[in-house]
C-alpha cells in the first residue's frame, strides 16, 4: 500500500500545519476531525485506508486512531460515494412534512434506492438524521449547501443543476 | 409584540456584519465589560439575571459558572456548544447565520468573566456553511480589536476558534463534545470529574450553548436585575423556540418566556396555527426527548390552568401530565399524524445517534426500534407495548450519558399518551395501510 | 479515612476509594460483579453498568439519595455514604435488565467456545439474569476477522468493555487495534485486517471476560474444566515469567498469568501487575521449561471453582435450559458424558 498519489498540495499542507497551532501544545490531535474533512474533500469524497493513513503520517497519530475517529462520524464516508452526495433528512420534522416524497421522488428520478449509487457514479442518495432544518423540512444537503422547503419541482430542478454542474460535492 | 433581545435586529440588512452590528450597537457591552466591569460583577450580574442553560437542561448559567476550578498557572476554558442536533431544533443555526456578531460578543465577554485565555465554538460538521460564516465574523473582529491581544485596551487576550464536527448527535453532551473537540471518539466521558474541574485537555472548562452566551450580551446591556423581569420568576428572559411539523408558519421565534402555548401555536405572531385548518393532536414541545402531550395536556394542565411556554408551566404535573421546555424544538401534529410513526422516526434517531458505548443504550435503543418497526409491519404483538414501556425504564437513568433518558423518554410518553393506538394497530393492521407510505416500512422490515 | 456501609455493613477505607473496591474488601456477593472494571489497568470500568447500585445516603454532609444508580467501579466513597447492593431488590431487577443487555445479541454458543467454564458473561448470567431471553429479533453478527496466529478474534460474543484496548495502549509498545464505528455496530478491530503482534498482546486475552478474545494454539483442544491449573515460572527476560500452566494429562495444553479471585491477574512481589509475555504464552509449553510451584485451586464462580467437577450436572441442566430457551430454538447436544469427568 502506496500513499505516494495522496498527499496535500503545499498550500493544503500549509492549512493544516496551521490548523494543527490552534491547539497547545502536544493536543494537535484536536485538529484530525477538521483534517479529515479536508482529506475526504481533497481525495475523492470518502476515507480510504491509504488517505486515513496518509493523515496519521501528516499528524503523526497510530494510525488506529484515525481509524476509530473517521468510522464514528457519520459525515465521514468509509466506503466510495458518487460524485454528488444527497442526503436527506428524514427525522420527525423533515417526516411530517414530506421527506418521504422527496426520497421516493429522487429513487424514482435517478432509478436507484437510499444507499445507492446511481450506475454512471454521479448520485448516491443517503437518507440522514435530523439536520437542523425542521423549520424548513423538507430538506436535503448536498455539499456544504442546504437546499430546504423543498417541493418536487425544485428536487428536479436541483437534480439537472447538478447532473450539468458535474462537481463533486464536498464540505469545505 | 412580545420583548425581542436576541433577534431585535433580525430585520436589519447585513446585521451579520461587523460594520451594521456596530452601528446598531454591536459591541458596546464588551467595551463596557472589558472597560469598567471586573470577571466576578460580570458573574454578578448572570447570577441576577437568572439566565437557564437554553441548550435543554436549563439549569442556571451562573451557577455553572461559578463551579468553574480556578487553580493557578492552569488554562482556563469557554467552548460554546453549537452541536446543535436535537431534532425539532434549529435555533441556534437562525441566531448563528444572522447574527454571528451576538455570538462573538457573548463569547468574548463570558470568556473574559471566566478568565479564558482560548475559546472555541464547536460546531456540528453539517453546519459548515455556518462555521464559514462565523470564521469571517470573527476575522472582521480580530481586524477590529475586539479579539486577539490587549482587546480595546483592556490588557485582556483572547482567541477563538470555530472547529467543526463531523456528524454525531452525541457531541452535544458536553463531555463527548470535549473529547470530539480534542480529536477523539464522540464517546461521552464518566463524570466525575465534570468539566468545571477537568473539561478541555484536563483542564478547568465551561461548556455552553449559542443561545445562552448571547444571551449574556443582552443580560450585561440592560442589568441581571433588568432582565430578571422579562418572562416569569422562574423562567427569566426570552427563549429561541424552533417551531416546525403541521403549522401554517414553522420558523424560529424569540419569545418573552411564560406566553401562553395556546397563544403561540394559533396566533399570527408566531406558527399562526395548524395548517390546512387541521386539529392539533400532539406537541413535542422542547426537542425530541422530551415526553410528547396531546393536545388538551400540551394546551392546558391537568389542573386546568392555561399551559404557558415556560420551564415550569411545561413542567407541570410531572411526566405523568407534563413535558419540558428542553431545548425549545416545539414539533406541531395534526390529527391525522401516526404517533406510532412519529415515535419510530425517533426510534431510529437514538439507534443511529447512540455511541455504543454502554450497553443499556447501544442494545436497548436498536431493540426498541426493531419492536416499533414490528408493531409499523403489522406483526406487532399486545405484549409488545408492554415490553416496550419495559425495555424504556431499564435504559432509563442506567447510562452513562443522557442519551439512555432521551431515547427512553418519548418511548414512555407515547405509550402513556397514546397507548390506544398502539393496540389498535396491533389489532387492526389493516389501519397501518393509512400511514403514507407503508410500503417503505415493509421494506425496512424485511431488509 | 471515610465510613460507607454497604448492605448494611459499615467499613473504613482510604478516601479515594471506589465503592466496588470498598465492596471487595467486605467480600462475597456483596461485591458487584465487574465486566469492564479491571483495578490494573487505567480509566477502565463506567462501561458495561453491572456493577451499578443504589446510594441511598450520599455522605455525613450531603446525606441526599443519588437520583439514579451509579457504576460503583467508577464513583468514589464519600464519608457516612450508604449504598446498597444485593439488599436492593430494584438494584438487582436494573442488573437484570443490564444483563439482558448484554446477552440480548451474544450468541450463545458456550458449546463452542474456549471460555466457557471461565466465562464471565456466563457467571454474570447464571447469577443475575433472567432464565429467557425477550428478543425476537436476528442476533447481530459481525465479519470475522483475523488478528494474527496467536489470538482469535470473535467480535459477536464482545459485550466492548474496552479492557483489551487499555492492555495494548497501557502495556504493549504500540496499539493497532481499537473499537471503529459507532453504536449498535462499535466492534473490536484492526479495521485493516492486521495480525496484532507485539510481546505482550496475549494479555488481551486474559483480560477478556468473555470469548471474544481467545488463545489460537489451544483452540478447541480442550474444555477448560478438564485442565488442571499448574503454577509455574521461570527466569524470563521480558516478564515476570510466573505464570498457570493448564495440563490435561502429561501436556501443557495452554498457558496463562495467575488471576486472582476477582479473575485480574496477580500483582508481583513488588506490586507491579504479573503480566506475561507472548513467548512465555504462546511458545513454553512443554513441562522442563518450568518450574512447577504446584497445583492451584482457582478461586470463585465458574464451574472450575465448583470443586473442579462436582456439580456438573447442575450446570449442565442450566445451560441446556438457557439454550433451550432460545427463540430459534437451536437445539444444542452436548453430547453423552461430554460433561463426565471420567471422559478425560
Amino acid at each position: 500500500m502506496t500513499t505516494t498519489e495522496i498527499q496535500f498540495d503545499s498550500e493544503t499542507l500549509a492549512l493544516v500545519n496551521n490548523m494543527m497551532k490552534r491547539y497547545p501544545e502536544g493536543k494537535h490531535k484536536s485538529a484530525l476531525i477538521p483534517v479529515l474533512h479536508i482529506a475526504q474533500a481533497e481525495f475523492g469524497g470518502w476515507l480510504s485506508v491509504p488517505t486515513m493513513d496518509y493523515v496519521a503520517s501528516v499528524m503523526n497519530l497510530k494510525p488506529i486512531e484515525v481509524y476509530e475517529v473517521a468510522s464514528f462520524y457519520s459525515m465521514f464516508n468509509m466506503h466510495p460515494v458518487g460524485k454528488c452526495l444527497i442526503e436527506v433528512c428524514r427525522t420527525s420534522s423533515c417526516w411530517l412534512r414530506g421527506a418521504e416524497d422527496v426520497i421516493d421522488h429522487i429513487e424514482k428520478r435517478l432509478n436507484i434506492r437510499v444507499g445507492e449509487t446511481s450506475a454512471d457514479g454521479m448520485f448516491t442518495l443517503k437518507a440522514v438524521e435530523c439536520l437542523g432544518s425542521c423549520g424548513t423540512a423538507p430538506m436535503m444537503q448536498v455539499g456544504a449547501d442546504y437546499h430546504e422547503n423543498l417541493t418536487i419541482e425544485k428536487v428536479d430542478t436541483l437534480l439537472e443543476k447538478f447532473k450539468d454542474e458535474n462537481k463533486q460535492s464536498r464540505y469545505c | 409584540m412580545s420583548k425581542k433581545l436576541l433577534l431585535k435586529n433580525d430585520h436589519i440588512e447585513g446585521i451579520h456584519t461587523l460594520p451594521i452590528y456596530r452601528a446598531n450597537g454591536g459591541y458596546s457591552v464588551l467595551e463596557k465589560a472589558l472597560k469598567t466591569m471586573s470577571p466576578e460583577a460580570i458573574l454578578e450580574e448572570v447570577k441576577t439575571s437568572g439566565l437557564r442553560g437554553r441548550g435543554g437542561a436549563g439549569f442556571p448559567t451562573g451557577l455553572k459558572w461559578s463551579f468553574l476550578a480556578k487553580p493557578e498557572g492552569v488554562p482556563r476554558y469557554l467552548v460554546c456548544n453549537a452541536d446543535e442536533s436535537e431534532p425539532g431544533t434549529l435555533k441556534d443555526r437562525y441566531l448563528m447565520e444572522r447574527h454571528p456578531h451576538i455570538l462573538i460578543e457573548g463569547m468574548i465577554v463570558s470568556s473574559f468573566a471566566l478568565g479564558a485565555k482560548t475559546s472555541y465554538i464547536y460546531i456540528r460538521g453539517e453546519y459548515f456553511y455556518i462555521a464559514r460564516i462565523l470564521e469571517i465574523a470573527i476575522k472582521e473582529a480580530y481586524e477590529a480589536g475586539f479579539l486577539g491581544k490587549n482587546i480595546q485596551g483592556s490588557g485582556y487576550d483572547l482567541d477563538l476558534y470555530v472547529q467543526v464536527g463531523a456528524g454525531a448527535y452525541i457531541c452535544g453532551e458536553e463531555t463527548a463534545l470535549l473529547e470530539s473537540l480534542e480529536g477523539k471518539r464522540g464517546n461521552p466521558r464518566i463524570k466525575p470529574p465534570f468539566p468545571a474541574i477537568a473539561g478541555l485537555y484536563g483542564c478547568p472548562t465551561v461548556v455552553n450553548n449559542v443561545e445562552t452566551i448571547a444571551a449574556v450580551v443582552p443580560i450585561l446591556e440592560m442589568g441581571g436585575a433588568e432582565y430578571a423581569k422579562i418572562g416569569t420568576e422562574k423562567s427569566t428572559g426570552t427563549k429561541l423556540i424552533s417551531a416546525s411539523g403541521h403549522i401554517n408558519k414553522p420558523g424560529v421565534y424569540e419569545i418573552e418566556l411564560g406566553i401562553p402555548v395556546e397563544e403561540f401555536i394559533y396566533s399570527e405572531e408566531y406558527c399562526g396555527g395548524i395548517s390546512g385548518g387541521k386539529k392539533l393532536k400532539a406537541v413535542v414541545a422542547g426537542g425530541s426527548s422530551v415526553p410528547i402531550l396531546p393536545a388538551e395536556l400540551i394546551l392546558k394542565t391537568s389542573a386546568g390552568e392555561p399551559r404557558m411556554m415556560s420551564y415550569e408551566s411545561l413542567g407541570d404535573g410531572g411526566f405523568l401530565t407534563g413535558t419540558m421546555l428542553g431545548s425549545g424544538g416545539f414539533i406541531v401534529m395534526d390529527e391525522d399524524t401516526s404517533i406510532v410513526k412519529n415515535l419510530y422516526t425517533f426510534a431510529r434517531f437514538y439507534h443511529h445517534e447512540s455511541c455504543g458505548q454502554c450497553s443499556p443504550c447501544r442494545e436497548g435503543t436498536g431493540w426498541m426500534e426493531k419492536i416499533l418497526l414490528k408493531i409499523l409491519d403489522g406483526r406487532g404483538d399486545m405484549k409488545d407495548i408492554d415490553l416496550l414501556w419495559d425495555i424504556q425504564s431499564k435504559i432509563e437513568g442506567k447510562t452513562i450519558c443522557p442519551l439512555g433518558e432521551a431515547a427512553a423518554w418519548p418511548v414512555a410518553a407515547a405509550i402513556r399518551h397514546f397507548r390506544s393506538e398502539f393496540e389498535e394497530y396491533i389489532q387492526y393492521p389493516e389501519k397501518i395501510r393509512d400511514i403514507k407510505h407503508y410500503y417503505r416500512l415493509q421494506e425496512t422490515a424485511t431488509a | 479515612m471515610a465510613k460507607v456501609t454497604i448492605d448494611d455493613i459499615t467499613i473504613e477505607v482510604p478516601d479515594g476509594t471506589s465503592i466496588l473496591e470498598a465492596a471487595r474488601i467486605i467480600g462475597g456477593d456483596i461485591a458487584p460483579p465487574a465486566m469492564c472494571y479491571y483495578s490494573k489497568l487505567k480509566t477502565s470500568g463506567g462501561y458495561c453498568r453491572t456493577c451499578i447500585v443504589k446510594v441511598e445516603q450520599g455522605s455525613a454532609k450531603d446525606p441526599r439519595p443519588m437520583p439514579k444508580p451509579v457504576a460503583s467501579c467508577r464513583t468514589t466513597v464519600m464519608d457516612g455514604m450508604v449504598v446498597r447492593n444485593i439488599t436492593s431488590p430494584e438494584n438487582l431487577e436494573a442488573r437484570a435488565g443490564v444483563v439482558e443487555f448484554l446477552l440480548l445479541n451474544h450468541p450463545l454458543d458456550c458449546p463452542i467456545c474456549d471460555q466457557a467454564g471461565e466465562c464471565d458473561l456466563q457467571d454474570l448470567a447464571y447469577k443475575h439474569g433472567e432464565e429467557e431471553t425477550r428478543y425476537q429479533f436476528p442476533r447481530r453478527e459481525f465479519e470475522p476477522e483475523d488478528i494474527g496466529p496467536y489470538i482469535k478474534l470473535n467480535m459477536n460474543r464482545c459485550i466492548l468493555c474496552y479492557r483489551c484496548v487499555k492492555v495494548a495502549d497501557q502495556i504493549t509498545d504500540g496499539r493497532c487495534h481499537g473499537v471503529v464505528n459507532r453504536g449498535e455496530v462499535s466492534q473490536i478491530s484492526t479495521y485493516i485486517e492486521q495480525a496484532i503482534d507485539n510481546d505482550f498482546s496475549g494479555n488481551m486475552i486474559d483480560v477478556c471476560p468473555v470469548g471474544a478474545l481467545t488463545d489460537k494454539t489451544f483452540r478447541f483442544k480442550s474444555r477448560v474444566w478438564y485442565t488442571k491449573p499448574v503454577d509455574a515460572h521461570r527466569d524470563c527476560p521480558k516478564c515476570s515469567g510466573k505464570v498457570r500452566l493448564w495440563y490435561q494429562g502429561e501436556e501443557v495444553l495452554r498457558v496463562t498469568g495467575r488471576k486472582d479471585q476477582w479473575g485480574e491477574i496477580e500483582n508481583n512481589e513488588d506490586g507491579s501487575t504479573a503480566w506475561i509475555c507472548n513467548d512465555c504464552r504462546f511458545d513454553k509449553k512443554e513441562t522442563k521449561d518450568w518450574v512447577i510451584e504446584g497445583p492451584t485451586h482457582v478461586n470463585r464462580r465458574s464451574v472450575i471453582s465448583a470443586n473442579h467437577y462436582e456439580g456438573l450436572a447442575a450446570i449442565k441442566a442450566d445451560t441446556l435450559r438457557m439454550l433451550g430457551s432460545q427463540p430459534h430454538g437451536v437445539k444444542v447436544d452436548l453430547g453423552e458424558g461430554a460433561l463426565d469427568p471420567n471422559n478425560e
